[in-house]
């Protein structure tokens, strides 16, 4: 069995009250942080740990820690991003209402290293049973002792504030969070300044994503070396992934960061292989932003070496025969997925999600979604393709954050790599639009 | 105590030197240049949302994104992305290029397509042709057709009061009006409802904008979304002619353009520097009720740029000075080649490269095509 840090628990019965959690040994990384370490050695430890962001960036959560401005008598704040709306993305829902206190106790641990006095989790506004379920968490840590004034003796105070979301996918950016945490509309802002300097209520501000945080017990427990241990390379630690699409047993698995796609996707103790009588076609490995891959490019790079699942292997050969790690929804097409229309369910998504604020995204995103809703519907021309890979080039970097490279992406990567297939659909319309319709000619199959 | 005077930053720009304080955006750095010399007026990135008296407005139109080709004097590197000019901050040593950069170009034409794609082009019964923002953006930087074959968006027409007409399909979102909203009047009411491409500018509950200042919407507004009710469809805005004037006023500074036909006051406006934004921000008494020359003490023409479609009738594009983009680029591109070959002038010795020159070409092409 690989090794597990985050889910190690998650089936013990009762996990998600505190009496249950702490029999399991939960909270001791609480006392041994915050009554031996200083909050120095906290940060050291994460950054040993080399533990990168499990939000999409894969931003390493130490060094970003370090970047915090510590100005005198200003309060810094730590918010946790629990705002996963990325299609094919479940990992945080699933950790969140399974094991809670796993959350807060690196919350805690987290506050106490960055010196916050007054912790947020922003959740999804529509998982309002989670916030319930995390509230309750909270009581119990805080009737233990674990929260609110003078935490175990030692002066240290910290409130944990639970922010529903207002249903927003753009809401999940960190600035356009924080403005949503403070009640104004959820627009992203302009970088710099960025939230280390100038983030909630205009404080320095640490933005993390739920899984990066609840890593954080077991890496006081255990030491940042001993975390840095597991992994490949750059790649170190555990993630979750969250499997679905036409696999034998979708679902939230953690996995080792190093283990082939082969094995994660084949192997009866992950997805259990392609469901019956049906082969692999194509495979987004990182939540709907992130390039899609055909068959044959998942499982080997370009050079020929095995696809492992880390930040490193899956990112080889750049965007022309790579993709992204992302935060891990693991999308799985088999032969009967039509890609056009995936496609075009991801472009809708990302038009009806973009804020409006800036032009390249509000615009580009609906005119994507426009132009392919007319290739899937049969009235398709050839320019069309071409048009789509120009939008989407415009569209990429020129936007104030990331949705609009997450919008273009997709687009620009099914059209990479699947072209014969939008050619098919323009140039056999009849046979396209009826119900069920899947271009089988020449894909490369697994 | 002594003086301090701040540290200048020196920032190349599109191969102009220029030395500005800390803390200038590249736009006003760009602006400087332009106004100490009116020929390199072209040099501007265009501002479609930026507004310099209002905050925080900027760095939403992406029309202004340059190249910073070296960040500064200590860290040399470009920055990985083109950068809104508006926003962007000159740190010593900064390396700009706008109009020299095909890539800030090409990225400027297809944002004139992006804010255009949804935009009804209904110039020829619109107030705002001729002092609209967008109009000239497009005709400085667009292109002369469009490759959006899709239904254009519309919204529903709500009626926001008796002075401001509202038109949501021409919005580009700038957010100008909010911030006036916000920053100018005491009690704001409207805001951006919805998001993506169906956001609107809209009033709390369709509630009319009742404030001595929100007459200002109108002057901030870069295209014709946000006109004035008193002046609609009584005239093109060039065949009226703008006078400066002012009067007592207790509310405002009471400093305006008055906008004649003939002897009749058509409307009243605030006073915009070359750049399109307002001096000062006037009330609404002036703006609306004040229509007679007797309210007014008048000051003499106000100039208009000779390139200006009000003081030309039209858009004249030998007016306007296009910068020479492709020339600039070769200049800046040139290297004088320190090269002792001999120049031939056999022309038999010409003919025999040249056919050399083409087989090989041709080989290149034919093993492109067999690979």
């Amino acid at each position: 069995m690989a090794k597990k840090i985050l889910t190690e628990h998650i089936n013990v019965p009762g996990i998600e009250t505190f009496d249950v959690y702490r029999k399991q040994g939960g909270y001791t990384a609480v006392e041994k942080a915050i009554k031996t370490m200083t909050p120095e050695e906290v940060v050291e430890e994460a950054k040993k740990s080399g533990v990168r962001g499990r939000g999409g960036a894969g931003f390493p959560m130490g060094m970003k820690w370090g970047f915090l401005a510590k100005p005198e008598g200003v309060p810094r704040y730590l918010v946790c991003n629990a705002d996963e709306s990325e299609p094919g993305t479940f990992k945080d829902h699933h950790l969140m209402k399974s094991i809670p206190h796993l959350l807060i106790e690196g919350m805690i641990i987290s506050s106490y290293a960055l010196g916050a006095n007054k912790s947020f989790i922003y959740v999804r506004g529509e998982l309002m049973y989670v916030i319930r379920i995390l509230e309750k968490a909270i009581e119990e840590a805080k009737a233990q002792g674990f929260l609110g004034k003078n935490i175990l003796g030692s002066g240290y105070d910290l409130e944990l504030i639970v922010q529903p979301g207002g249903g927003a996918y753009i809401c999940g950016e960190e600035t356009a969070l924080l403005e949503s945490l403070e009640g104004k509309r959820g627009n992203p802002r302009n970088k710099p300044p960025f939230p280390a300097v100038k983030g909630l209520y205009q404080s320095p501000t640490v933005v993390n994503n739920v899984e990066s945080i609840a890593n954080m017990s077991w890496i006081i427990n255990n030491g940042g070396d001993a975390y840095a241990a597991i992994g490949i390379g750059r790649s170190t630690g555990t993630k979750l992934i969250s499997a679905s699409g036409h696999i034998e047993k979708p679902g939230v698995y953690e996995i080792e960061l190093g283990v082939s796609v082969e094995e994660f996707l084949n192997s009866d103790e992950y997805c259990g292989g392609i469901r019956k009588g049906h082969h692999l076609k194509a495979l987004v490995a990182g939540g709907s932003s992130v390039p899609i891959l055909p068959a044959h490019l998942i499982m080997k790079t370009a050079n020929g070496e095995d696809r492992l699942m880390s930040y490193e292997s899956l990112s080889d050969g750049g965007f022309a025969t790579g993709t992204m790690l992302g935060s891990g929804g693991f999308i799985v097409f088999d032969e009967t997925a039509c890609i056009v229309r995936n496609t075009w369910n991801f472009s809708r998504f990302y038009h009806h999600e973009s804020c409006g604020q800036c032009s390249p995204c509000r615009e580009g995103t609906g005119w994507m979604e426009k132009v392919l809703h007319r290739i899937e519907h049969g009235h398709g021309s050839m320019h069309d393709v071409d048009l789509l890979v120009d939008i989407s080039k415009k569209i990429e970097g020129n936007t104030i954050c990331p949705l609009g490279d997450a919008a273009a992406w997709p687009v620009a990567s099914a059209i990479r790599h699947f072209r014969d297939e939008f050619v098919w659909h323009i140039t056999n319309p009849h046979e396209a639009t009826q119900p069920g319709a899947v271009y089988r000619g020449e894909m490369e199959l697994a | 105590m002594e003086d301090i005077k701040p540290q200048l930053v020196k920032i190349t720009f599109d191969g102009i030197e220029v030395e500005v304080e800390p803390g200038t955006t590249i736009m006003q750095a760009a602006r400087k240049i332009a106004e100490a010399d009116e020929s390199q007026a072209a040099l501007v990135p265009p501002a479609m949302c930026y507004y310099k008296p209002l905050n925080a407005s900027g760095g939403k139109c992406r029309a202004c994104l340059v190249k910073v080709a070296q960040g500064s004097a200590k860290d040399p590197r470009p920055m990985p992305k083109l950068v809104p000019s508006c926003i962007t901050q000159v740190q010593e040593g900064m390396v700009v290029e706008n109009t020299t950069n095909r890539g800030v170009l090409d990225t400027r034409k297809s944002i004139v397509e992006f804010l255009l794609i949804n935009h009804p082009l209904d110039c020829p019964i619109c107030d705002q042709a001729g002092e609209c923002h967008l109009q000239d953006f497009a005709f400085e930087h667009g292109s002369a057709k469009t490759r959006y074959e899709e239904e254009r968006r519309t919204f529903d027409k709500i009626d926001i009061g008796p002075h401001v007409q509202l038109h949501m399909t021409r919005c580009i979102l700038c957010y100008r009006c909010v911030y006036t909203a916000d920053q100018i009047t005491d009690k704001r009411v409207h805001g951006v409802m919805n998001r993506g491409d169906a956001s609107e500018i809209s009033t709390y509950i369709e509630k009319a904008i009742d404030n001595d200042f929100s007459g200002n919407v109108i002057d901030v507004c870069p295209v014709g979304a946000l006109t004035d009710k008193t002046f609609r469809f009584k005239q093109r805005v060039w065949f009226t002619k703008p006078e400066d004037a002012h009067r007592d006023c207790d509310k405002c500074c009471g400093k305006v353009t008055l906008w004649y036909r003939g002897d009749e006051v058509l409307r009243v406006t605030a006073r915009k520097n070359t750049w399109g934004e307002v001096n000062d921000f006037i009330c609404n008494t002036c703006r609306f009720d004040k229509k007679k020359t007797s309210d007014w003490v008048l000051e003499g023409p106000t100039k208009v740029k000779r390139s200006s479609v009000i003081s030309a009738n039209k858009y004249r594009a030998d007016l306007v000075k296009k910068p020479d983009f492709a020339l600039k680029l070769a200049a800046s591109q040139y290297k004088p080649v320190d090269d002792d070959r001999a120049y031939v002038t056999d022309e038999d010795t010409i003919r025999q490269q040249s056919i050399e020159n083409n087989d090989k070409a041709n080989h290149r092409s034919l093993l492109a095509k067999n690979n």
